[in-house]
């Protein structure tokens, strides 16, 4: 992909910017090369995640098992669904930091909608459309107020907390109709449950959005360079307002598979969840700073966080020591193509 | 070729370890902690590796995440369930939320209780709770006729300081000395005060108690911050020798309090023997020694089960000079 990150040159493409900005640029781009292609950033993750599939066989015989596999997706599918909204928000310079707060408010929604008498539709609504207002309300205090992303949703993580607190307090809400567990516990087909096979048909969908039409071109152009992309006749401000509002929608909808997988909701929901789901996107090789980074590479990023983490699991590795080899990953693998392109362009 | 090889031998390693593990040990129990590196789980965890030793074909898995919540529990279960180990034993973060996982722990055929804090009864087989209520009444008037004793024996005034007046756990317990009181003639109680499971109001009733009654000779006080407050009280006082401070506490909290004299001897739920009573309960369930009634706890004795699966495992356990150092540095 143009807009990937590749080894050896990690950020110097300004001809990029235009040309996405402009819509129709891709195809005039020179096709990339094999060798580039190896040279990827997604093909650098897709190498580590099957190592650590094989590593991961070799340490323990129960890695390989269907099923054993689909359990461990469980443990990362609801942020994996979030992490994808987000890697465009961050792509556009922006971030959201209160996606967890979100997804505890909408469960509390649900929960008090639950014992009033709503339906599995009106939860999943209900949810949904908690997090949407929650986005709203992030994307306009940004974009009118033009306050920085990560001070308003530094402020709205606490808020969106600390209103399920006071609407719970210590209660919990568990009167969820009869096969509301279905979004969280429930099989399509065989080991393939209803929350993953979501997030299969999601990637795709951003995989679509995000590099085959103008709306991602849009996002990579703002991500660049925003001043650009204005003065190219870009809404800049509702472009992120809507990204916004679809980051908060599909916190909602993690709020519904988790509260679903659950069965229960407590204002403790989902606590901390907002730094694993940004360690996905920029693992997934999303640039922090915003203008480029890919779905497929967050795709990747996924199941490499998901395998590291269940095989290191698998071993009885104590959770402390597993964050530890969690962050020393990060910092490994965001720091080897840095010091790899340094090496290359080194003078001879 | 070469690949037919990496694959032959890769297949062959994975064998020899699968050999390896199922040699390791018969029984293998997932012991599930609210969060790793908290004082009172390490030693449920000794009293499990000791129940371990002593039953020879136990390999007990000591797990939990780093924070108490109940997807991080989750995970970890996710993990034992996907090692296929024999039995899980619990101590939940959440009642409800762990349900879903542990029954589908269940349904693939492991043994599920929970201890010291409970799940939902779909969820487990077993809760062990550490005490039961009228035992926890029972040791506080024991330990009440122990200080009046100490104090100079004969007829003893005694005081009760709770938490709050609403505070149902604090009601029950002090219902339950109520009705085992009858059977200490030497005990009198005088009155019941309320320090709100402050330290401040709880140090102010316990003045007023001391001015108010001056034939006191025995503070029960069945909250942890209670009986710290009010042996401060004492000890400012300079009532040490003339009135003790006694009930339920934490070693760390009291141990200064047993060496100054303000507290003879005070109890709680030994966690060493909560983690053996538990990894007894989960072996003798995979072995299919449990009935519905009954199970045994090894040397600490049978468990009688209700019919909701609820046991209690013993009496709170008894600190004092002789032992509250050793805790004290546990919890």
């Amino acid at each position: 992909m143009d807009n990937s990150r590749t080894i050896p040159n990690t950020a110097q493409d300004p001809d990029n910017t235009l040309n996405n900005s402009t819509g129709s640029a891709v195809s005039k781009l020179p096709s990339t090369s094999i060798k580039q292609r190896l040279m990827s950033w997604e093909f650098f993750l897709l190498l580590i995640t099957a190592a650590v599939c094989v590593a991961n066989s070799f340490a323990s015989p129960y890695f390989l098992d269907p099923w054993n596999l689909s359990d461990a997706t469980f443990n990362f599918v609801e942020k994996a669904i979030v992490a994808l909204p987000l890697a465009l928000l961050i792509i556009c310079r922006e971030i959201d930091l209160s996606v967890a707060s979100i997804i505890a408010l909408a469960s509390v929604a649900m929960g008090y909608a639950a014992q009033w008498g709503a339906d599995n539709t009106t939860l999943l609504i209900i949810g949904i459309s908690v997090g949407i207002c929650c986005g709203l309300f992030n994307g306009l205090l940004v974009t009118h107020f033009a306050i920085p992303s990560i001070v308003i949703t530094i402020g709205t993580m606490s808020l969106f907390r600390g209103l399920s607190y006071i609407l719970l307090g210590d209660q919990v809400l568990k009167d969820y109709p009869a096969g509301f567990d279905y979004f969280g516990q429930g099989y399509v087909y065989w080991v393939f449950s209803v929350e993953f096979t979501l997030f299969l048909a999601l990637a795709v969908v951003f995989y679509l959005l995000l590099h085959h039409t103008n709306f991602g071109r849009r996002t990579y152009a703002i991500g660049k360079n925003p001043t650009g992309a204005f003065y190219s006749g870009i809404n800049v401000k509702r472009h992120r307002l809507l990204l916004f509002i679809l980051v908060g929608a599909f916190a909602g909808l993690a709020a519904v598979l988790l509260t679903s997988r659950l069965g229960s909701t407590r204002p403790t929901i989902a606590l901390g969840w907002e730094l694993s789901i940004i360690t996905m996107v920029v693992l997934g090789g999303v640039n922090i700073m915003g203008g480029s980074g890919s779905i497929h590479g967050v795709f990747i990023a996924v199941f490499l966080m998901g395998f590291v983490t269940f095989g290191l699991g698998l071993l009885n590795v104590p959770g402390i020591v597993m964050s530890i080899i969690v962050g020393a990953m990060l910092i490994a693998v965001i720091a080897c193509p840095v010091l790899l392109a340094r090496y290359l362009q080194r003078p001879r | 070729m070469v690949f037919k090889k990496v694959m032959a031998s890769s297949l062959l390693a994975a064998a020899v370890m699968t050999a390896s593990l199922a040699h390791a040990a018969d029984v293998r129990v997932g012991l599930v902690v609210k969060a790793l590196g908290i004082g009172f789980f390490e030693a449920a965890n000794k009293g499990a590796q000791e129940a371990a030793k002593e039953l020879g074909d136990v390999e007990v898995i000591y797990t939990g995440p780093t924070s108490t919540t109940a997807e991080g529990q989750i995970e970890v279960i996710n993990s034992l369930i996907a090692q296929k180990v024999d039995a899980i034993a619990v101590s939940a973060n959440d009642t409800d939320a762990l349900v879903p996982i542990l029954k589908k722990a269940q349904k693939r055929g492991i043994k599920v209780i929970s201890w010291d804090s409970g799940v939902g009864k779909a969820g487990r087989q077993i809760h062990l709770n550490p005490s039961s209520n009228p035992l926890i009444g029972e040791m506080n008037i024991k330990l009440a006729d122990v200080a009046a004793k100490a104090a100079g024996g004969g007829k003893a005034d005694i005081a009760i300081l709770s938490a709050t007046p609403t505070s149902t756990n604090q009601n029950i317990w002090i219902d339950e000395m109520k009705k085992v009181l009858p059977n200490y003639a030497n005990l009198n109680l005088v009155a019941t005060v309320y320090g709100d499971d402050l330290a401040d109001k709880s140090y102010r009733e316990t003045i007023g108690l001391l001015k108010s009654h001056p034939n006191l000779k025995v503070i029960v006080a069945p909250t942890s911050v209670g009986i710290v407050a009010a042996a401060q009280a004492v000890k400012d006082q300079g009532k040490i020798g003339k009135v003790f401070v006694t009930g339920l506490g934490l070693p760390s909290e009291l141990a200064g309090h047993v060496k100054s004299g303000a507290v003879k001897s005070f109890a709680i739920w030994n966690p060493i023997d909560l983690g053996y009573a538990a990894t007894m309960i989960s072996y003798n369930l995979v072995k299919g020694k449990a009935t519905a009634s009954e199970v045994s706890m090894g040397r600490i004795g049978t468990a009688k089960l209700d019919a909701d699966g609820n046991a209690a495992m013993a009496e709170p356990f008894i600190y004092d000079a002789s032992n509250v150092d050793e805790f004290a540095e546990i919890f």
